[in-house]
């Protein structure tokens, strides 16, 4: 009994608790990180209540500045930017969020399992993992999506994450392995629990920090092929999206006609989103490597009181 | 001696797990996209070569195995096929013409943005908490989160069409021919300059982050504040100490981050009308070309292996640790 | 062996007055080291015992000027060799470090460069110093120095991945005594080592010390360790120093005591009646945030009393002892 409890009080210590998210919230860059993903999250939600338009309907004047009518102008194609900017957002967000969690699963199945397991089965995947994260991943992912005529974005999200696993799962096994050995695993261990179990219920709440990292950095590349991929007119170039709209924008030459509204709405809010995954990522970092943590508070202060300190000598 | 054995096995692997992607997509993907080509091009080339293109996508009543083999053996050969777009022009000539153009903007590209990053990361870290580290990190979140092809615009219309400073397509002026005169040379420059700015800028943020919390993590280490402590100089310690370890971690992605810079050549080298590998992998998805495509997609798995052997190789004379058994334990 | 007399006479090599170091957390300050005093003469071997976080290592560091992050001395002064060491700007402090006092940092098994050789690192330490060393003069130093730590010269070309702890342990010492200090301290040099090593580092310390002569301060929790080493002994307990005394007054059974030498000394393994008696100290090391009134051991302290938790003791010398104790004289019975 004693060993269950000592255990349970070894995780408690590294669980993610209210102290933590005080802590992660208190980080600036965690906290811009949070504003510009929320703004963007309730873009995607409320796309039909903000949307004047439908995004499909092409009967405005082509390429007309931003207006009272038209808030970021019109299309070449005679489209609301403003509309399918939002509606854009619903389809892009949901690709790259449902790509990054396919691909955080896939990395923390084929990084932790194994690599908690060890012996030959941790070998084999890690050499597969490590295969895959030298096979360079976008002209992979064109080649699919070439096979496969105009792909949806459902098999777009399925490709995106089926490709984007393996960085993901390096890192997972590495931390895992750390844990292999510690005490609290082993005392599990002692204490009759299954490995399927110690792994769910001792490693993960541990790692959980890091899982998260990953998912966010999966998102990140997630959006960031979805867009090239659609860019290069792989995709259903009928599906309004971020990457569709810089897909039309090109071919329709926007920037030639001069109508930067129709080219950088997409573009900024790809690289707003991205940014504000990487800030909350800062936040997390610092929860996990506490060395990272920045002091230049404390060295102030010191400062100060050290020459308080030699006044006194 | 066992290091180098063990890196060139991983090399010869992961270059037969790419021949065997190539070998065993169009074969398993849902509507058998080969045969749908070859339809398409029925009546329209030569029947000698579409019995070709049927051996290579598997449209035969051969075993697979022995598909197999016969794949293996022309992939290793380098008989990729005839490429369809610029039919009858062999994929592997159309390889040899765009190689060297994603090579030099790739690689120069990775050279600059990994020499940069790792430098600024190194001054952000030795200045824990001032300016530098402060904004650097914030500002290269949001420039690695730019799409390539977005900033690749932007620069051609900016610097390209408004202010006409720089060549807005191909790798040189149709005028000239190719030679060793420095006018065509720095005619070359000339359009690399905004297809390398926009990778580097992208690819700058990574290095630099990476380079930055490795640092911080090496400058906590013992040996670090051991060297400061017996009275080492400032420069020796931030370099010989520090960075020299710091670095070792960078390394060992790089696979990873030449991948990345690959993949956004595509897209870069598609913008300008470059043309690379990227740009004919791009032409052969729009044809339809499928031995084009397998072929080109190969070459860039070959060029990323091989760069990260080169790197691994590297690796293995910058940390002693790697080479098992050395002097000291006879 | 110099006697404490003729060393009083000397200057100090180490002088350290009233040193206050705090932590500062994000549950407010913690005080580390708390108003420590004391000297250290040419030649002596003094040793600081505590328990981990005792203070004792960040004491070590501030003699050091090598606090980091949180930490900061708020009050008192070191001197070496009569320089008040923060009062040296950066790059005066980078010269007089080592070359007149170094440590061996309690982390020896990492605190070499696993990407340089041995020699590299040795050279190093002495071209820092001294510019002017050609490559050859180095060479040869380094050379002197694996004799002296019975190093094989051939391990200079290994790198630290490919030697022993203890072998890496003793070119962190080689390290420490290149530049012929006055003064090494040494912090808890041998816990990361087994046994044996540990037994044949403690001896080449003391022989490396009869040959080259430096001053010693031996950082330990492990009594028998210090007591076999150093002539003076301070008992360092919640920040505080509580007890100074000498190693043979240990063995005494009539010699005065802080309760906690006492509790420390009965909590060595002794073979008694062919059973090993171990007696501990009851409680735990105190929370530094939150320390107790008066003097910090007091609630775990068997001979306490009103006074204890109402006032904090001073150091009172009692013949060559000093002892921060309300009860030293009353209490009966040391050593049980």
């Amino acid at each position: 009994m004693s060993i269950q409890n000592d255990s349970k009080s070894n995780r408690l210590r590294t669980f993610p608790g209210v102290q933590a998210i005080r802590n992660f919230l208190k980080d600036t860059r965690a906290k811009t990180g949070i504003i510009i993903f929320t703004f963007f999250s309730l873009i995607a939600i409320l796309a039909p209540v903000l949307t004047p338009y439908n995004p499909n309907d092409n009967n405005f004047v082509p390429l007309t500045p931003p207006s009272l009518q038209h808030w970021l102008g019109t299309t070449g194609n005679g489209q609301d930017v403003f509309s399918q900017f939002v509606w854009g957002a619903r389809t892009s967000l949901s690709i790259g969020l449902l790509a990054g969690l396919i691909s955080t699963v896939l990395s923390v199945l084929i990084g932790m399992y194994p690599g908690y397991r060890g012996g030959w089965m941790d070998r084999i995947f890690d050499t597969i993992t490590n295969v895959f994260l030298v096979i360079p991943s976008l002209p992979l992912i064109i080649v699919i999506s070439s096979y496969v005529h105009s792909a949806g974005p459902w098999v777009i999200v399925f490709v995106i994450g089926l490709t984007g696993w393996a960085g993901g799962a390096r890192v997972l096994r590495a931390q895992t392995l750390t844990y292999r050995n510690r005490d609290f695993i082993s005392a599990a261990k002692l204490g009759g629990s299954s490995e399927l179990r110690i792994l769910v219920w001792e490693i993960v709440p541990n790692m959980l920090s890091l899982i998260i990292s990953n998912f966010m950095f999966g998102t990140l590349g997630a959006i960031l092929a979805e867009a090239g991929l659609e860019f290069l007119g792989l995709g259903n170039v009928s599906v309004v999206s971020w990457g569709t709209m810089l897909y039309w924008s090109d071919s329709g030459g926007a920037l030639l006609m001069g109508a930067w509204w129709w080219l950088l709405p997409e573009g900024l809010a790809i690289a707003l989103f991205g940014m504000s995954l990487a800030l909350m990522n800062f936040g997390i970092d610092q929860l996990t490597n506490p060395r990272l943590r920045s002091d230049s508070l404390n060295k102030k202060k010191a400062r100060i009181k050290r020459r308080e300190s030699n006044a006194n000598i | 001696m066992r290091y180098f054995a063990q890196r060139f096995g991983f090399f010869i692997l992961s270059l037969w797990a790419a021949i065997t992607i190539n070998f065993l997509l169009p074969r398993f993907m849902p509507g058998n996209p080969a045969e749908v080509m070859i339809t398409r091009y029925q009546g329209r080339l030569n029947p000698l070569v579409l019995h070709s293109l049927e051996l290579q996508f598997g449209i035969s009543h051969q075993p697979l195995w022995q598909q197999y083999v016969t794949y293996v053996q022309n992939m290793i050969h380098g008989q990729f096929g005839l490429s369809i777009t610029y039919y009858p022009v062999p994929v592997i000539s159309v390889i040899e013409n765009s190689l060297p153009w994603t090579l030099g903007l790739a690689g120069t590209a990775t050279v600059v943005s990994s020499i940069l990053g790792v430098l600024l990361g190194i001054f952000a870290a030795w200045k824990r908490g001032g300016m530098a580290d402060t904004l650097l990190p914030v500002v290269t979140t949001f420039t690695s989160a730019i799409p390539y092809q977005w900033l690749a615009l932007l620069l051609l219309y900016i610097f390209g069409f408004s202010l006409g400073w720089f060549p807005t397509a191909h790798s040189y002026s149709a005028t000239l021919s190719p030679s060793l005169h420095p006018a065509f040379i720095g005619n070359v420059l000339d359009h690399a300059i905004l297809p390398a700015t926009t990778m580097i800028v992208t690819a700058l943020g990574g290095w630099l982050l990476g380079m930055r919390n490795n640092m911080i993590h090496t400058l906590g280490e013992d040996y670090v504040v051991f060297a400061e402590a017996k009275g080492v100089t400032q420069k020796r310690l931030k370099y010989m100490y520090a960075a020299r370890n710091a670095m070792l971690p960078s390394l060992t992605g790089f696979g990873m981050a030449l991948g990345f810079v690959v993949g956004g050549s595509v897209l870069v080298e598609s913008v300008f009308s470059y043309p690379g590998i990227g740009y004919q992998l791009v032409t052969a998805v729009q044809n339809e070309d499928y031995p084009l495509m397998q072929g080109l997609f190969l070459i860039i798995a070959v060029s990323v292996l091989l760069a990260n052997f080169i790197v691994e190789m590297l690796y293995g004379k910058l940390d002693p640790r790697v080479k098992k058994g050395g002097a000291g334990r006879s | 062996m110099q006697t404490s007399e003729t060393m009083e006479r000397q200057t100090p090599i180490l002088e350290v007055d009233h040193l206050t170091v705090v932590y500062e957390t994000a549950k407010g300050d913690v005080i580390a080291v708390r108003d420590v005093s004391f000297s250290l003469y040419p030649n002596e071997i003094m040793g600081l015992i505590g328990e981990s976080g005792s203070g004792k290592s960040t004491m070590a560091y501030a003699i050091l000027r090598m606090l980091k992050g949180a930490a900061r001395v708020v009050h008192g002064t070191v001197r070496i060799l009569g320089k008040d060491i923060y009062l040296l700007s950066p790059e005066e402090l980078r010269k007089f470090r080592w070359s007149h006092f170094s440590m061996v940092f309690q982390s020896a098994m990492n605190a070499l460069n696993p990407v340089m050789t041995v020699e590299a690192q040795v050279i190093d330490t002495l071209k820092s110093h001294r510019p002017h060393l050609t490559r050859l003069e180095a060479k040869e130093r380094a050379l002197e120095l694996c004799e002296l730590v019975r190093i094989d010269p051939r391990y200079l070309k290994s790198y630290p991945h490919e030697l022993s702890g203890g072998m890496r342990q003793r070119i962190v010492i080689a390290i420490a005594i290149a530049l012929e200090p006055s003064l090494v301290i040494m912090d808890e040099p041998t816990t990361a080592l087994d046994v044996v090593v540990q037994r044949s580092i403690m001896d080449q310390i003391r022989d490396i010390q009869m040959r080259v002569h430096f001053s010693i301060l031996f950082i330990s929790h492990d009594f028998s360790l210090v007591s076999e080493l150093a002539t003076r002994i301070a008992i360092m307990y919640a920040g505080q120093i509580v007890e100074f005394t000498d190693s043979h007054s240990l063995e005494d059974r009539m010699s005065l005591h802080h309760p906690y030498t006492e509790g420390l000394w009965n909590a060595i393994p002794k073979l008694a009646n062919r059973n090993i008696v171990i007696e501990g100290i009851p409680g735990g090391p105190p929370n530094l945030l939150k320390l107790p009134e008066g003097c910090s051991f007091h609630p775990r302290c068997r001979y306490k009393s009103e006074i204890c938790s109402a006032q904090t003791p001073e150091l009172k010398t009692y013949g060559t002892y000093e002892i921060a104790c309300h009860h030293v004289l009353d209490k009966e019975g040391h050593h049980d």
